[in-house]
């Protein structure tokens, strides 16, 4: 019954953003002349793990984290999948995300995204409706907005920014930072309202490959408010700095 | 004594099958009965594997060879060309500038009734050549011409050229990657600077910072890259592939094809440009260049010593090596990423000689822009569905019209649209003295004169933004124009200067420097102005025409018969080399009645250009950004000439 529900948020989502596009879809409506257009779009896809690595925490624990996401589709349309995740001591995943995502562009740098978001961990899984912005801000900064309506209601968004900056053709060094918000608090996830957690990264790769950039990179995390108070009671850390070192791919 | 010296074996890439020798069942096994059957050729497409940098890859070739054989014709004879497809996937050949009904031109979908060649089908083109000259042919299909789909044609003129010489080398240009088109075109989608291996890094800064002689210098440098930041463009984005090995009739510059000649001879050179992507700058040290022929037309000669040479485009040039030594012919890409080279010798079998150093790689500069900072929000080269009437591709949004109040009760149109997919930055359209446009918001405006806006220079549009006009080209008024408006102190370079990075004093070719020698229309005034604005979304790597892709856009329709008047409008980084197929293209760069008939018309970026096509070849035709990937990813349209009366009965 809460899939039903989720889906039909997301539902509604993408039609919110087919509404956008009623006018040029009314256009298209209109008498054309006989010949259909030949060519077709070209249809492609990727795959890019920003984030493989394995940390380990100055005065935490050693964690491993991912965070990937997928696309396929054309040049206006696209299917996305996002995931993301993290394992904490002894190997267990601590928090794990999947999202399926309509994606529609609405300018040069710009997505419209809307879908469903499915946490596995942390316990209880969670279903979310998502609705995001993502794509190129003036400077070079890709952004990644999100916003989450979940299963039980619960509104909650992450900001996400990140910056390449190139050293030399090859070297990159990355900073990027992002930050998780709850309009509420949701106690069985542990988390407060307000400004949850922010986490601060700066990595440093190599482009072997425009596929393969193994990297280094130091990160700050920092959990907030109520969520850092849960953490406490919980006996786990508010934040602390981690050293990692992954790979990033792309393909 | 023209031709007969072209040294067949030496002129093509690989060897002595080059030839595509008229088939014996021919006009030599038939008796000629009244006039002369039309002769042969076979071609025969395959899956081939190539090793031409070390790597043995897949590719495509025609007779077994890359490229493909000359097709050797006679102006005014019938031929017939079986393509013969062994291919595993669908093919077509296009005759590249070759004047021909509809229906031989080869576009699937596009020409009337043809759809193709299915695998392992068989297609017979037959067509009377009307013309002379040095042109070529490729697949129209995919991108199979980079994977070795293209060959050269020489049509002999029926009547002896204005000129002279003693041997004749067709130099076909190419780019070769040992990557698959189709892995080309999906790195490009995700990740447009995926080649690019020469961005500004923080390293260049520094070293730019250090070589900065004062403090504003220095200022300036930071701030060109913050506003390069904001505008979210990349200024070294001048060749979008890379990887590329650059060939001289299939000759890498170590294989060093060589043209053979005796001191004092004149020797034609026949540039054919069948890169995929690639513009090339030519030049051969120690020797000028007469251009005899462009796109198969003779023009006028004039004496350079380097010219660009953008996809698609042929030049013939004479050359008078005096002395016995080697030359070294160079044909260096536009970006910079290499040389294709070949010799000029008195002897075959030297080697090559080195290559010099590269030229500065070319940085793009606001005025490339059309001094408009990057595309904002919706209003460049968005994807937005315009709708284009036939007939009539340009809805200009104008800053104060309504249009939900406006009909068009034009021919055969289907309104305006009210979004500004154009490219107008309305809000610098302010100065630009509407006054007779003031009337606008008013429910009739038929067809949307847009000669009745000449007061205000609609070329100057594409710039948009009228406050900083230095870099704004108002190339497609004409130079004669140009002469009369008071610009002030405002630089104006001419949009048709390639910039070759030549030595001070070089003479570098330019459009304008083309005269027909035989003019083949007369001068009048075109019945119609259609705006075609080449757009594209440099983040997503997909390119358009008016903001619509080639599977969202209608046909262009002429009506046959008139002069239309084609107003490029290059709103995007990148140099387009658009071709239009059946019918020539005049640029109008001010040389009157001799304006140069070309099939290919490099607009430069930021760049205007008005080209008049004489509407006088019925049929579907292709019209497409030569670039193979700008094409294959959008940039394409049909072009529908039809007679006034099936205009009439269409609506």
């Amino acid at each position: 019954m809460k899939i039903k529900s989720i889906l039909t948020a997301a539902a509604s989502a993408v039609l919110a953003i087919g509404a956008l596009q009623a006018a040029p879809a009314h256009a298209q409506a209109m008498p054309h002349s006989t010949e259909p257009p030949f060519s077709h779009e070209v249809f492609t896809g990727a795959v890019l793990f920003e984030k493989l690595e394995y940390g380990w925490g100055l005065d935490g624990p050693n964690i491993g984290r991912w965070d990937g996401q997928a696309w396929y589709g054309g040049d206006v349309n696209r299917v996305w999948l996002k995931t993301e995740g993290e394992t904490a001591r002894n190997g267990r995943v601590e928090s794990a995300e999947i999202q399926l995502l309509y994606s529609r562009l609405i300018g040069y740098y710009w997505d419209l995204q809307a879908g469903v978001r499915y946490d596995i961990r942390p316990r209880p899984d969670r279903f979310y409706g998502v609705i995001g912005l993502q794509g190129l801000a003036p400077g070079m900064f890709e952004v990644d907005l999100q916003g989450f309506v979940s299963e039980r209601g619960d509104l909650s968004a992450r900001a996400e920014v990140s910056y390449d900056a190139y050293i030399t053709q090859r070297l990159v060094l990355q900073p990027n930072i992002e930050a998780n918000f709850a309009l509420q608090k949701v106690p069985e996830l542990h988390v407060g309202s307000g400004i949850n957690d922010i986490e601060a990264g700066l990595r440093l790769r190599y482009e072997f490959t425009r596929e393969v950039s193994p990297y280094i990179g130091v990160s700050y995390e920092r959990k907030l408010g109520d969520t850092a108070r849960y953490a406490r009671n919980d006996g786990e850390d508010v934040g602390g700095w981690t050293f990692m070192t992954g790979i990033r791919l792309f393909f | 004594m023209t031709n007969d010296k072209l040294s067949r074996r030496r002129a093509l890439g690989v060897g002595v099958a080059a030839l595509a020798f008229p088939a014996a069942s021919g006009a030599l096994a038939q008796p000629a009965v009244g006039r002369a059957m039309p002769r042969e050729f076979n071609l025969t497409l395959s899956h081939v594997t190539a090793n031409i940098t070390g790597r043995r890859r897949p590719a495509m070739a025609i007779n077994g060879q890359i490229p493909g054989p000359v097709l050797r014709f006679r102006e005014g004879e019938e031929v017939v060309i079986n393509v013969i497809n062994r291919l595993r996937e669908h093919t077509s050949i296009h005759w590249h500038g070759l004047i021909l009904p509809s229906g031989q031109d080869g576009v699937p979908g596009i020409s009337d009734g043809f759809q193709g060649i299915d695998a392992g089908g068989t297609h017979q083109y037959r067509f009377p050549l009307v013309q002379a000259g040095t042109y070529w042919y490729h697949s129209h299909s995919g991108v199979q011409e980079q994977s070795g789909i293209y060959g050269s044609i020489v049509i002999d003129p029926a009547t002896p050229e204005p000129f002279g010489y003693d041997r004749d080398y067709i130099v076909q240009l190419s780019d070769w990657t040992d990557e698959t088109p189709s892995h080309v075109i999906a790195n490009l989608k995700r990740d447009p600077g995926y080649y690019n291996y020469n961005k500004r890094t923080l390293a260049s800064l520094v070293g730019e910072l250090r070589r900065a002689p004062d403090g504003a210098a220095r200022s300036a440098i930071v701030s060109d890259r913050v506003m390069w930041g904001d505008m979210r463009m990349d200024p070294t984005d001048i060749e979008d592939v890379g990887g590329y090995t650059y060939l001289v009739n299939g000759h890498t510059p170590a294989q060093n094809f060589t043209a053979l000649f005796r001191p004092g001879e004149t020797v034609r050179l026949r540039f054919i440009n069948s890169g995929a992507m690639t513009h090339f700058d030519v030049r051969v040290p120690g020797l000028e260049m007469t251009v005899v022929q462009a796109h198969g037309n003779n023009v006028r000669p004039v004496t350079v010593d380097e010219f660009r040479i953008a996809p698609a485009e042929t030049f013939d040039v004479l050359v008078r090596p005096r002395d016995g030594r080697q030359y070294q012919v160079l044909a260096e890409s536009m970006g910079r990423q290499g040389f294709a080279q070949f010799s000029l010798a008195t002897r075959e079998g030297l080697p090559a000689l080195p290559l010099p150093p590269h030229r500065p790689r070319p940085v793009l500069t606001m005025g490339d822009m059309g001094m408009n900072y990057g595309p904002s929000g919706l209003d460049r080269g968005t994807p937005m569905p315009e709708v284009d009437a036939p007939g009539h591709v340009a809805p200009m949004d104008m800053g104060g019209m309504d249009h939900s109040a406006m009909q068009m009760p034009a021919g055969g149109s289907q309104g305006m649209q009210g979004q500004s997919v154009g490219g107008m930055n309305h809000g610098n359209m302010t100065g630009m003295g509407h006054s007779s446009m003031s009337g606008m918001n008013q429910p009739a405006m038929p067809g949307m004169d847009h000669s009745s806006m000449r007061g205000m220079a609609p070329s100057s549009m594409a710039g948009m933004n009228h406050g900083n006009m230095p870099g704004m080209n108002h190339g497609s008024t004409g130079a004669g124009a140009m002469g009369g408006m008071d610009h002030g102190a405002m630089a104006m370079p001419d949009p048709l200067v390639n910039d070759v990075g030549a030595p001070p004093g070089a003479r570098v070719l330019s459009y304008r420097n083309l005269r027909a020698a035989k003019p083949l229309y007369p001068v009048r005034e075109p019945t119609r102005i259609i705006e075609i604005r080449l757009t594209g979304n440099m983040e997503r790597y997909f390119w358009s025409i008016n903001g619509n892709s080639f599977s969202q856009a209608q046909p262009i329709q002429l009506h046959l018969g008139e002069r239309a008047r084609f107003r490029f409008v290059n709103e995007t980084m990148m140099s387009h080399p658009m071709h239009l197929h059946g019918m020539w293209m005049i640029p109008q760069v001010g040389n009157g009645a001799e304006n140069p008939l070309l099939h290919t018309v490099n607009i430069k970026p930021g760049s205007t250009l008005d080209v008049d096509i004489e509407a006088d070849a019925p049929g579907g035709w292709a019209f497409h950004c030569h670039m193979l990937y700008h094409m294959e990813t959008g940039m394409m349209r049909k072009v529908s000439v039809v007679s006034a009366r099936q205009a009439a009965s269409a609506r």
